[in-house]
């Protein structure tokens, strides 16, 4: 390098602007988070971080995250896949007639994720093997295929009641006895645990294993993807199928919380994840976003939907302002690829 | 000088359907060689580092590695032998860092327990180590490529082919998309290799490039092969003229 270019880069770079851009590329979402909670905990000073309000923001996200996660893996290899809540909905559906079939119940809770992963393998397939143009095209198809055959099998009605072991998973309670005294009526969800615990896997998935650093390349350039070797279609039905899973996890989560299986179930929340993971920063052309900022999408949502309940705000301008968080999440990403990157 | 040969082909041709795309070609490569390739749009010169990368296999005709008759069946049965590519289309990704793109498909992993998993540590240490053993400077590893101008993104397409001990290395117009002042760079680059003990074939439009780091060029006009000299012996009209079809 020339000492001018040098010279060039430095100036360029030295500017407060750019130079904050990282530092909120990082750590701007968990701001975000931070503003949120203070804000409704100054207008809901009694309600909003009560145990009983902040478990059941838990609660509520904790299956919704399931397919943000499997979305957003989708979304860095440029793909997109809408299907995630017809694949809940079907795998909810599985679960629930072979509940009712009187299978043990370590059959059942394997059910929804078995579905999940099946469905998602077809998409996988679908995308590679039938050489879609766009994998919005399979997955639309899958939309309507999956939640059809959900309502094939169940007759379009609702199933309801499943064995308290089923239910564990979405409903269960980790009882803090030991810290707040006998009978205490706090406690930790098991589905924060399981989300948890689930979001570390896949971020060392996503970080530290080879396969996840091919998934951010084909994101990046499926044409370097292969000529480095990498097989981008069985890496594709490896994300594909890995998203299909998680809606099933995410559907095993609802089975145990809604203690049914119905017909709307996981309607449009495709949407949902697919506006979480754009929150969290990930970008839509691919390659770009982490497990962290998924997470964060997914609470950004959840608290936002929660606080604006708590202030009885109507569900109409929840739609408006959810709407309003994408496209401003949007336009930031494209401020910053506009300036970080030299051409 | 023929002990030290690395690569031959032996008429080769290649022919798609009626078309003729190369014809008995005839090329040999010796050990910390720069050839140059020359020839006007559709001499064959792509086709026949194709076939030489085993990209494409050829129609008739015999490839020699270390003087061994070999057969290539893709891209990969050419870098086990040690030789690579460099893409002119910079077959890179923008989103990752260097290292990660020099060693992409090829991460250093580390086993815990049943599980692999990447060796950030050693990457990074690799990285640095081969960065410096070209004289590549970057800042650091760690940055992304899409941040790189454009010599320096092909310095790291030309250190990614070589991270792996590559004894041969072919580039297709290595400058053609560089800004003038980064031209340099790039050749500056070329002669390291050659003093590295890596032969290098160099596909190039432009004389400066051929005039600057090559031992040794040679013509193709029309599939077939139609001139070669030692680069003393020769001067910038006179493989102009090749390129045109003209020999005096």
């Amino acid at each position: 390098m020339d000492h001018g270019e040098e010279r060039l880069m430095d100036k360029n770079q030295e500017t407060l602007f750019v130079r904050l851009i990282p530092f909120f590329e990082r750590y701007g979402i968990l701001l975000l988070i931070l503003i949120m909670i203070a804000v409704l905990h100054l207008l809901q000073p009694d309600v909003f971080l009560s145990w009983r309000n902040v478990t059941n923001v838990f609660k509520q996200v904790s299956w919704q995250s399931m397919l943000a996660l499997g979305v957003f893996m989708v979304i860095v290899t440029a793909g997109i896949d809408l299907s995630v809540g017809s694949i809940i909905m079907l795998s909810l559906m599985g679960l629930a007639i072979a509940s009712k079939a009187g299978m043990p119940w370590y059959v059942v809770m394997l059910v929804a994720p078995a579905i999940g992963f099946l469905c998602g393998m077809f998409n996988g397939i679908g995308i590679t093997l039938l050489r879609m143009p766009h994998p919005f095209i399979m997955t639309l198809g899958t939309l309507y295929i999956f939640r059809g055959i959900g309502n094939l099998i169940s007759g379009g009605v609702p199933i309801t009641g499943f064995a308290e072991e089923i239910r564990v998973i979405g409903n269960g309670k980790i009882k803090l006895d030991a810290f707040f005294g006998e009978g205490a009526r706090e406690y930790i969800p098991t589905s924060l645990i399981l989300m948890i615990v689930i979001f570390f896997i896949f971020w060392i998935f996503l970080n530290h294993t080879r396969i996840g650093k091919w998934i951010y390349a084909i994101g990046g350039n499926p044409g370097a993807a292969r000529a480095a070797g990498i097989n981008v279609d069985r890496i594709l039905i490896v994300v594909y199928t890995l998203c299909g899973f998680l809606a099933g996890i995410g559907g095993l989560i609802l089975a145990g919380r809604t203690n049914s299986a119905y017909p709307n179930a996981g309607l449009q929340s495709e949407l949902d994840a697919i506006a979480a993971v754009i929150i969290g920063g990930a970008s839509f052309f691919g390659g770009r976003g982490t497990v962290l900022g998924v997470f964060a999408g997914v609470m950004i949502m959840g608290i936002l939907r929660n606080g604006l309940n708590l202030m009885n705000v109507s569900v109409f301008w929840q739609q408006v302002l959810i709407g309003s968080i994408i496209i401003l999440a949007v336009y930031i990403d494209v401020l910053r690829r506009q300036l970080a990157t030299r051409t | 000088m023929s002990d030290n040969l690395v690569l031959e082909a032996k008429s080769v041709s290649k022919f798609f359907g009626t078309i003729t795309a190369l014809q008995n070609v005839d090329l040999h490569l010796n050990k910390g060689e720069v050839l140059g390739v020359v020839g006007d749009n559709g001499a064959g010169k792509s086709t026949l580092m194709k076939v030489l990368s085993g990209l494409y296999k050829p129609s008739e005709g015999s490839l020699f590695f270390d003087k061994e008759k070999v057969t290539l069946n893709s891209p990969r049965d050419s870098q086990n032998l040690g030789l690579e590519m460099v893409y002119q289309d910079l077959a890179l990704a923008g989103n990752l860092p260097i290292g990660d793109n020099i060693f992409l498909g090829r991460e250093p992993t580390r086993k815990v327990g049943p599980f692999n998993f990447l060796d950030h540590k050693k990457r990074k240490q690799l990285t640095e180590e081969h960065l410096a053993k070209l004289k590549i400077n970057v800042k650091s590893a760690d940055q992304k490529v899409e941040e790189l101008s454009g010599g320096q993104r092909q310095a790291v397409a030309i250190a990614r082919a070589t991270a792996f001990n590559a004894k041969i290395v072919l580039m297709d117009e290595p400058t053609a998309a560089l800004a003038v002042k980064e031209v340099g760079k790039v050749l500056d680059l070329i002669l390291n290799l050659k003093k590295l003990g890596v032969s290098v074939i160099v596909i190039s439009h432009r004389m400066d490039d051929i005039f600057t780091v090559c031992d040794r060029v040679m013509a193709l006009f029309q599939g077939t092969n139609f001139a070669q000299s030692e680069l003393k012996n020769t001067s910038r009209d006179e493989v102009i003229g090749w390129i045109m079809g003209k020999k005096d």
